[in-house]
């Protein structure tokens, strides 16, 4: 199957003062039409950066330093400002955590999502126009969707508003759908509805989705693939079945392990001891080293390349160089819970 | 019989936004906590959590009721001011959003001092900064941290420092309003590990506040449930997680994120509307110490 959007040793930058971050590094993937791609990891390892890095809404100081981005097969890395509005919306359009913040509080939510159509097409007929935003309501599941055509972000409940910047996104047909933490802010209940309306899009309008997430529990309902991001890498990558029952990457297993559902009858939950480290200046060797228990002396050395383990799992730990000691993982297995 | 440590009693709170308008945030709320007891209250955003949260540390009056603490009326202002010294020494709080509550002026060394030095308590470690160190280890933070100011640190981190703040008081009632909620999976691990030590090691009773009821599961021993102002719920964790009985508490329950793919794609998906519950009826004990908010009428 042809990529929608392949990665190529993507590097992103971003001027501090205290030195330049490296917030994405050499990260490599490919995203398929209609797939839910998962990205998770720790906060501060680099994922609304990718996000921002592919759609070219890098801050002012931030900047693609290695690396390309293909979409449909074309290289959009070096696209300017211009060629880049053009696809936004058409190709890609985005979800962020907090659903407020991508609202205008002073215009009615039916308008907002009209806007977004109109954007598109804008000469589209008014009536055409409306019936596509009730349709766009009814699809991201608010309900009575003439009633509330004319209400204000601040009458709806946080679900609420999050269905109503998914409408918004999906107003243009966008072939991949980047959601950004996503369900963060909400209420559990809520997340759950969420998700599920992520998974129905997904069904519904074969929309590609990258699914960014700091908690590998709550992705596990959508996604049809994960990457499991540190430090500005993906360290692992694979199908959802293989992160979840045949984790490969010590990290991976900390991220699991410390779960409050898979540590049940514990007497004290897992935890990765330690914190992320700077990515100003990173290691050059396997930045997951200090914390990781399973630690070789050639992490603290060399940065392991990414072992494949079948045709769609990848993992970047020395665990897997054939001369390794063998390991047998702390978790995984079908009988996670 | 163990002894009640804080003893809520009919508790309601009203905002008044205008002549004609006001939210009754929290409804005839009753429950005790007792002494080295940790105690999860969970429901939904906008369910009064942090309403009743903060008429215990007396940040609000509340509009009704009364809330016992060592037996002493903290509602009463005259009752208030006589124990005023006792009340601010043995009760902490974590506010949700610490982050904002921090002093930005101040370095972690003098937050986490602060309330050490108001009380004129002596320093157990011998100096300010010792303690300051020892608590910060504590929560997972080195001494690298003591001399930067809240804005060089991450919304975890000084969420952290909140937690060592208050726990440097070894407080006898902690309450802890959604202290986790906005930091990550492993972090959130080591500070329900830090909680669990502190009610285990130091005997602090804690007032636990979540909107995630995998990690209430996991640190309480007794849950309530509050929805729109009222508490629908209240039960032994065990009990309430094995035998859940308002419709809330089961919606609540049947939401928690399963990390397992498989076992997550065949699960139905979640159809409950934003708006359908109940919440009129009388508190009942259906099982010993398994209260519910049901009508009457279907016993
Ligand atoms: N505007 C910025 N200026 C400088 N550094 C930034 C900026 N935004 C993010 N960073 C840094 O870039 C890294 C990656 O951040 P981010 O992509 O936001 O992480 P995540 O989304 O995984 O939490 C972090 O170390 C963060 O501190
Ligand atoms: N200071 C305030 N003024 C007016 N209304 C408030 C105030 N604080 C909370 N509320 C309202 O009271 C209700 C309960 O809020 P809160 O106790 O913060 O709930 P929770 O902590 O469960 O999210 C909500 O409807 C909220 O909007
Ligand atoms: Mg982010
Ligand atoms: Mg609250």
């Amino acid at each position: 199957m042809e990529a929608l959007l392949k990665i190529e040793n993507l590097s992103v930058g971003i001027k501090s003062p205290a030195g330049k971050v490296q917030a994405v590094r050499d990260v490599s993937f490919e995203l398929h039409p209609g797939e839910v791609l998962a990205i998770v990891g720790e906060s501060g390892c680099g994922k609304s950066m990718l996000c921002k890095a592919i759609m070219k809404l890098l801050p002012k100081s931030g900047k693609i330093e290695g690396g390309r981005i293909l979409a449909n097969g074309i290289d959009i890395t070096n696209y300017s400002e211009k060629d880049m509005r053009k696809l936004r919306g058409k190709l890609f359009s985005f979800v962020f955590q907090d659903p407020m913040s991508a609202l205008n509080p002073t215009i009615p939510i039916g308008q907002q999502i009209a806007e977004a159509i109109l954007v598109h097409e804008p000469k589209l007929p008014k009536e055409q126009v409306y019936n596509r935003v009730i349709s766009l309501m009814e699809l991201v599941g608010i309900r009575q969707p003439h009633e509330r055509y004319k209400l204000y972000p601040y009458n709806f409940s946080g679900g609420m508003r999050q269905r109503s910047v998914m409408a918004i996104a999906l107003a243009s047909n966008p072939k991949i759908l980047l959601a950004d933490e996503p369900t963060t802010a909400l209420d559990v209940t809520i997340q759950a509805q969420i998700l599920d309306l992520l998974k129905e899009i997904q069904v519904k309008l074969g929309t590609a989705t990258i699914l960014v997430s700091h908690d590998l529990g709550v992705v596990a309902r959508c996604a049809d693939r994960v990457a499991i991001m540190y430090a500005g890498k993906i360290v692992e990558i694979g199908t959802a079945e293989e992160i979840y029952y045949d984790p490969r990457h010590p990290y991976t297993w900390g991220l699991m392990q410390s779960l409050p559902a898979l540590n049940k009858g514990r007497d004290e939950l897992k935890t990765i001891p330690g914190m992320p480290p700077s990515l100003v200046n990173p290691p050059a060797h396997d930045a997951f080293a200090y914390r990781n228990e399973y630690a070789l002396e050639m992490d603290y050395h060399q940065q392991p390349p990414m072992f494949q383990i079948t045709d769609t799992h990848y993992a970047a730990t020395w665990l897997l160089d054939p001369r390794a000691p063998k390991v047998a993982p702390p978790i995984g297995g079908k009988a996670n819970v | 019989m163990s002894e009640i440590l804080l003893d809520v009693q009919h508790l309601s709170h009203m905002f008044r936004l205008s002549k004609h308008a006001a939210i009754q945030a929290v409804d005839d709320v009753s429950f005790q906590i007792k002494k080295g007891e940790i105690f999860g209250l969970v429901g939904e955003s906008g369910s009064g959590k942090s309403t009743v949260a903060r008429c215990i540390m007396n940040v609000f009056k509340p509009t009704a009721g009364k809330i016992l603490y060592h037996g002493i009326n903290v509602c009463d202002p005259k009752e208030f001011r006589r124990n005023h010294k006792m009340l601010e020494a043995t009760r902490q709080i974590i506010f949700q959003d610490s982050a904002s509550s921090l002093n930005r002026r101040m370095t972690v060394a003098d937050i986490i001092a602060e309330p050490m030095q108001i009380h004129r308590i002596k320093p157990p470690r011998g100096s300010y900064r010792a303690e300051g160190a020892f608590q910060l280890y504590y929560v997972g933070m080195d001494d690298s941290y003591l001399d930067k100011y809240p804005a060089e640190l991450s919304g975890g981190q000084r969420q952290r420092v909140a937690i060592a703040r208050a726990l440097s008081m070894e407080p006898e009632l902690l309450v802890a309003d959604e202290p986790v909620a906005s930091l990550d999976v492993s972090i959130q691990a080591q500070i329900i590990n830090l909680f669990k030590h502190c009610n285990r090691d130091h005997g602090h009773t804690i007032l636990f506040i979540a909107h995630d009821l995998s990690m209430v599961e996991y640190l309480c021993d007794r849950v309530g449930v509050m929805y729109r102002g009222k508490l629908v719920e209240l039960a032994p964790t065990g009990e309430l997680y094995a035998n859940p009985q308002h419709p809330y508490t089961r919606a609540l329950l049947s939401a928690i994120p399963i990390p397992d793919p498989i076992a997550e794609r065949n699960r139905p998906k979640t159809e409950f509307d934003e708006l359908s519950f109940d919440k009129d009826g009388v508190f009942t004990e259906m099982a010993p110490g398994h209260f519910v908010l049901r009508k009457e009428n279907n016993r």
